[in-house]
């Protein structure tokens, strides 16, 4: 098929990987958004925290800026500095899900285009795994990576064995941030195919979070039990985060916008609360991501 | 002939409901026409064979690829163009084309190349940078034939590409699928309720009717077989002009009123009937080939009872 022939050619040149078509998806996405201002403003403006924290740990190792300002110590940076740091970051990551999620899967759906992605050498899977990617690149830009980043920038700068000694720390970061992440994720993407409209499917992730802890709260008050905390994710999230880090102040604190308010239940039933809902977000994404509908 | 699709006991249901009844046979056709009323299953099987229904028994295989066992390899040799309104939002044509390309395993720079190519051959080379949502249902069908064949596949399922298209739009998709199918390098199936459209692209049709095969027939040999079957209409014609006929050959049956059918042996020409009807004093006031169209075909095939062939 040559432009200056206007005749029909098949096709025998190179293939890309299959494994690797999938990131196809997140490419058109970004180079999408990289058209919309909103975007690029917002995530600049989730870049000030990062930045922000950065020139914490380098005044807190910087003792001529420490005499210049005539301070002692700014913060501490340990567990807590790095937990907070998350929890705002992950504040942030909720709105870019509320955001970007809703546009992912429901103008697939509107526009009938899901017989035109999985007609071609691509599965239901690689599908998901290609919007889910749209979310998981951007939180973790926002999240984990500039988390450790910070861990490195203080480990560098502290020396003496505080890299080893506090590894946990990093750990934490990553693998807290991950379940985040993909939580929220599965449910920007589940809310995405199952309501069409964009607006109403970020508002209604913003109604899972704070609605669905509301009648936790209330399920609290009236049976007089902590078990309502199960359907409060702030509740569920918090909690593993402070075992992941595994500090003193396990109890009434936590990040700035993920606190665990006492009253807790124990933590692997925070764990399994976590899978459970990330395992029926993609029993949603199943039933609805498919080439033909069926009508029984 | 290479066996395109081969359909082994091929079942499918929803639920209790039984909508594909252990299909059998074998397509060889370059141009498949796929022919039933409303709910014969004609979307079925094309989903089926796509592999977006799981078949609840049996087995289909294209090009000799098991559709169950390895669906993504037989999926790397299809181009699909849906019926209904398919795009992605906000996206201008070509961007459309190029992802799909790319999504099919070719490289940015050759999705790109083949995008505006494709779009360049259905005709729409001028409009390719203009957002999908803008362009009208011609230009759509048209746009979904383009991203079916941009990455070039070894069989293209085209279900109703007429379908909205006004009559110039009309024959420019025929003629597109014309030339797809004159260049011989891919096997397209044409899943139409439009007998015309089959008739004018295929050479083999697989009429369904209740999720059963009511027919199955090579149309290439149905025209070649119809070529030598005549209807004449005669003055003057008696018992020696039949016996006449028959002595070149022909089989020849004499109705009243002049008229006779008969079927012309190879190598038989019509103007040696003229020459003997000439020779006879017999007037030929009319010759028609025997038409069985289409549309008869179709209409035959309805009328079997369950189970067809």
């Amino acid at each position: 098929m040559a432009v200056f022939k206007h005749a029909y050619k098949g096709y025998d040149g190179p293939l890309t990987p299959a494994w690797s078509r999938f990131l196809v998806l997140p490419r058109y996405a970004f180079e999408e958004m990289s058209r919309k201002r909103f975007y690029s403003i917002f995530f600049l403006v989730s870049m000030l925290a990062p930045l922000i924290y950065a020139l914490i740990i380098y005044l807190e190792h910087n003792l001529s800026a420490l005499k210049m300002f005539q301070i002692r110590d700014i913060v501490p940076i340990d567990a807590r500095f790095f937990l907070n740091f998350i929890g705002w970051q992950s504040m942030m990551a909720f709105f870019l899900a509320a955001f970007v999620g809703p546009g992912q899967i429901s103008p697939d759906l509107a526009n009938n285009a899901l017989p035109l992605y999985l007609a071609r050498p691509f599965s239901r899977a690689e599908y998901v795994l290609g919007k889910l990617s749209v979310l998981l690149i951007l939180m973790s830009i926002m999240t984990w990576i500039p988390g450790l980043l910070l861990f490195i920038l203080q480990a560098s700068l502290e020396g003496g064995g505080w890299f080893g000694q506090n590894l946990r720390i990093a750990n934490a970061i990553f693998f807290g941030s991950w379940i985040w992440i993909l939580l929220l994720s599965l449910l920007a993407l589940a809310l995405s195919a199952w309501v069409k409209w964009k607006p109403l499917a970020g508002g209604l992730l913003f109604g899972v979070f704070f609605v669905a802890a509301g009648f936790g709260g209330a399920i609290n008050a009236v049976m007089r039990t902590q078990w309502g905390n199960l359907l409060n994710l702030s509740h569920l999230i918090g909690t593993v985060w402070t075992s992941l880090f595994e500090q003193p102040f396990h109890r009434g604190s936590g990040a700035v916008f993920f606190r665990v308010h006492g009253d807790e239940v124990p933590t692997w039933c925070c764990w399994v609360s976590l899978l459970a809902i990330c395992a029926f977000c993609l029993y949603l994404l199943s039933r609805k991501i498919r080439g033909a509908e069926v009508v029984r | 002939m290479p066996q395109v699709i081969e359909l082994d006991n091929l079942e499918v249901r929803f639920g209790e409901r039984i909508i594909l009844k252990k299909l059998n046979g074998s397509l060889t056709g370059r141009a498949i026409g796929l022919l039933g009323p409303n709910g014969a299953g004609k979307s079925t099987l094309i989903n089926t064979l796509l592999g977006f229904h799981q078949p609840s028994a049996g087995t289909a295989r294209i090009f000799g690829k098991d559709i169950r066992t390895d669906a993504q390899n037989v999926r790397g040799l299809i181009g699909y163009m849906p019926e209904n309104d398919s795009f992605i939002a906000g996206m201008t044509g070509v961007h459309f084309v190029r992802l799909m390309a790319e999504i099919s395993g070719l490289p940015p720079e050759q999705a790109m190349e083949r995008a505006h190519e494709a779009f360049f051959w259905v005709g729409l080379g001028e409009a390719r940078y203009r957002n999908l949502g803008t362009y009208s249902l011609g230009m759509k069908q048209m746009a979904k034939l383009a991203q079916a064949i941009a990455h070039g596949p070894k069989l293209l399922f085209l279900d109703e590409p007429t379908n909205g298209l006004d009559p110039p739009a009309r024959a420019r998709m025929i003629q597109l699928i014309q030339e797809i199918r004159g260049r011989g390098d891919l096997h397209l199936i044409l899943s139409s309720h439009l007998l015309r459209d089959v008739d004018e692209c295929c050479d083999e049709v697989l009429i369904l009717k209740d999720g059963r095969i009511a027919a199955s027939c090579n149309l290439e040999e149905e025209r070649r077989a119809n070529r030598k079957f005549l209807e004449l209409e005669t003055r003057g014609a008696n018992g020696t002009f039949t016996a006449a006929i028959e002595q070149l050959g022909c089989e020849a049956a004499a109705f009243p009123n002049g008229r006779m059918k008969l079927v012309m042996p190879e190598g038989v020409e019509i103007r040696q009937l003229y020459a003997l009807a000439a020779s006879q004093n017999v007037q030929i006031r009319r010759l028609n080939h025997k038409r069985d169209s289409l549309e008869d075909i179709f209409l035959k095939a309805m009328e079997v009872p369950d189970g067809g062939v």
